[in-house]
């Protein structure tokens, strides 16, 4: 295995690790402030991946697309927050598993009703449809590239909203003592509102950009959420530093994992055996880094304790 | 007598009188639908410890589910096909019996429950919600990428088990296996609910450092649970397979944990009779709605929903009142 191909393994590590982000980052700030278990994120995800499918095919303009899905899931999520999602914040997590599993039930069957069952195809933006080169010779997809790029970005400006913006203060306020910033005059539901619609626009955000790698079809966001649980357990629910660390660090280990092992198990199996004992390894791979990130520190790496 | 009492005879008599009065006017589907039932309950019975008694939010209890059922695919595929499962150290052949199937899956899951409450009880709350669904992926994405038992297609199995004395193809007398295991469970249940163990095990939902002042390891009493629960759960699991005489990896899907979490809660958390009504209820919603509209998970959805937020306590919750103290 030759060093250029090891380094776009790891370019495509990053590039699931930055998706993976912007869905973990929205379910950790709403359980962080709002104390809410929400499995029906990876349902906005799809909303996402939907409405940018749906105007893409429509108006021909991926970007068109792109801001439809950011529109659309933010106002799901609205929707949501305020049918639903607000009479859970006092209920105990079963309740609250139990309420958003059955909002996946309904999202999933209302996209199939109106899309029906066949994946869409949204194609990649043609200014990005090319490779990219970058330093030491090597071409990446254009589109991969600026799904990382589009990510860290989208990381920093969380940062900073959250570090430097009054609505950041707020957020943190939020998460420390609810009764207090409501006695200060916040409006606490107006902001549960807003955090929940932020949460739904990243992974709507990210669910658009998905769905032109990989087809728009109904129940695609039940794997990512799944995925972006794990992320926010090993990051530590609540920290969206830890979210960052956490989606990056399985991104890269289940991308690496499925080229590595296969090859690792080679060296002393036959080949045959090698690739089935390597493959059934790495799909188990990020659970296992889950339990052992666990067994050490019980409350994830940047877990408040 | 109390209301929940009454509830509950009302209950298992019509859960026993429906299917036997189908099955005198030869509607045998109704059977093989209440046989669904019975089984899915008893996975829910499992659960239902670990939930309902013990405060254990399992959101991973496919993993029991799905190794009861891989027991029983694995030993009966290699009993249809006459290869040894194991030639050294020493050789062991599959089988068709239930009872060994049961063993085994009751064994397998005890055991794998063992393993996995040691790890996961190390955490509360959110993360022990989040490590059991990771263990039960952990061993999806192993059989679906394992190909030596059928991988992602999954095991057909040609014959159902055998069971001494009984023919176990007849729809009724299948039925009558599940049933009796079912009434089993729900008595263990129930005894275990009133023993000193059960007191306990409520006491530590309830306020673990109460629990633990009097001298009591919470943990020791949760892992007791998990176990038994796991069991129970995987025992359902083989069962399950049997009556469909197939098993895939979507026993183990996050679905699977995901439906046994619904009968439990739709019947009543901590009820002893909650796992039969929830199960009962869900199985007759799926086919009720099922004749209006292929769509019918979509009114499942929103039913649930109503469900959670105005209903709490469940059905028997409902009907029977707030005798029970559910804290």
């Amino acid at each position: 295995m030759t060093a250029i191909l090891l380094i776009e393994q790891i370019l495509n590590g990053l590039q699931l690790g930055v998706m993976l982000f912007l869905m973990a980052a929205g379910l950790t700030l709403i359980f962080g402030v709002m104390g809410l278990i929400n499995l029906a994120h990876g349902s906005l995800y799809m909303v996402g991946a939907f409405a940018c499918a749906a105007v893409a095919a429509a108006t021909g303009s991926f970007w068109l697309g792109l801001v439809a899905s950011l529109i659309a899931a933010a106002m799901a999520g609205v929707i949501v927050e305020m049918l639903v999602i607000r009479r859970l914040y006092d209920r105990d997590h079963l309740d609250q598993v139990l309420a958003t599993f059955a909002l996946i039930l309904v999202f999933s069957e209302g996209t199939r009703w109106v899309f029906g069952s066949f994946p869409l195809y949204l194609d990649v933006p043609p200014l990005l449809a090319g490779p990219v080169s970058l330093p030491g010779g090597i071409e990446y997809p254009a589109y991969r590239f600026a799904i990382i790029v589009a990510g860290l970005l989208i990381a920093a400006g969380l940062f900073l909203l959250i570090a430097r913006t009054r609505l950041g203060i707020r957020i943190r306020a939020g998460e420390n003592d609810r009764e207090m910033i409501a006695a200060l005059g916040v409006d606490i539901s107006l902001l549960y509102t807003l955090v929940f619609a932020l949460g739904a626009a990243l992974a709507g955000f990210a669910g658009a950009m998905v769905g032109a790698i990989q087809s728009v079809q109904v129940g695609m966001g039940e794997p990512v959420l799944i995925l972006a649980f794990v992320v926010i357990v090993i990051g530590g629910i609540g920290s969206i530093r830890g979210a960052l660390v956490g989606a990056i660090l399985v991104g890269v280990t289940d991308t690496l994992g499925r080229v590595l092992l296969p090859i690792l198990f080679g060296r002393f199996m036959e080949a045959s055996q090698a690739t089935t004992v390597g493959a059934a390894l790495a799909s188990m791979l990020i659970y296992i880094l889950m339990a052992v990130v666990l067994l050490v520190r019980p409350r994830g790496l940047f877990g408040a304790a | 007598m109390r209301r929940e009492t009454i509830v509950n005879l009302v209950l298992a008599a019509g859960f026993v009188l429906v299917p036997l009065v189908a099955w005198m006017i030869d509607e045998p589907f109704v059977v093989t639908l209440a046989t669904r039932v019975a089984i899915l309950a008893l996975a829910g019975i499992g659960l239902n410890i670990a939930l309902g008694y013990g405060g254990l939010v399992s959101f991973g209890h496919a993993a029991f589910f799905g190794l009861g059922g891989y027991a029983m695919g694995v030993l009966a595929s290699h009993a249809q096909s006459f290869s040894p499962m194991l030639t050294w150290p020493v050789e062991i052949s599959g089988t068709k019996s239930m009872l060994v199937i049961w063993l085994v899956a009751i064994a397998v899951s005890g055991l794998a429950a063992l393993v996995i409450g040691i790890l996961s009880l190390r955490t509360t709350g959110v993360y022990f919600i989040m490590i059991t669904l990771a263990f039960a992926q952990m061993l999806y994405y192993f059989t679906v990428s394992w190909p030596a038992y059928g991988g992602e297609d999954g095991l057909s199995i040609y014959v159902r088990n055998s069971f001494p004395g009984l023919n176990t193809l007849d729809p009724i007398q299948f039925f009558a296996i599940c049933t009796a295991l079912l009434f089993i469970a729900l008595f263990l249940s129930g005894r275990l609910s009133r023993s000193p163990f059960g007191l306990a095990l409520q006491s530590v939902r309830q306020n673990p450092e109460r629990v633990e002042a009097t001298g009591i390891r919470p943990f020791d009493l949760r892992l007791t649970a998990f176990v038994i629960s796991g069991m129970i759960t995987g025992l359902a699991g083989a069962l399950f397979a049997d009556l469909n005489r197939f098993v895939s990896p979507s026993m183990f899907s996050w679905h699977t944990s995901g439906e046994i979490m619904v009968f439990v809660i739709l019947g009543g958390v901590g009820r002893l009779f909650g796992p039969l009504a929830g199960a009962a209820l869900f199985i007759l919603l799926e086919h009720w709605l099922g004749g209006f509209t292929t769509y019918w998970q979509f009114l499942l959805g929103l039913l649930l929903l109503g469900v959670v937020l105005f209903f709490r306590g469940g059905l028997i919750g409902t009907i029977a009142g707030r005798e029970v103290a559910h804290d």
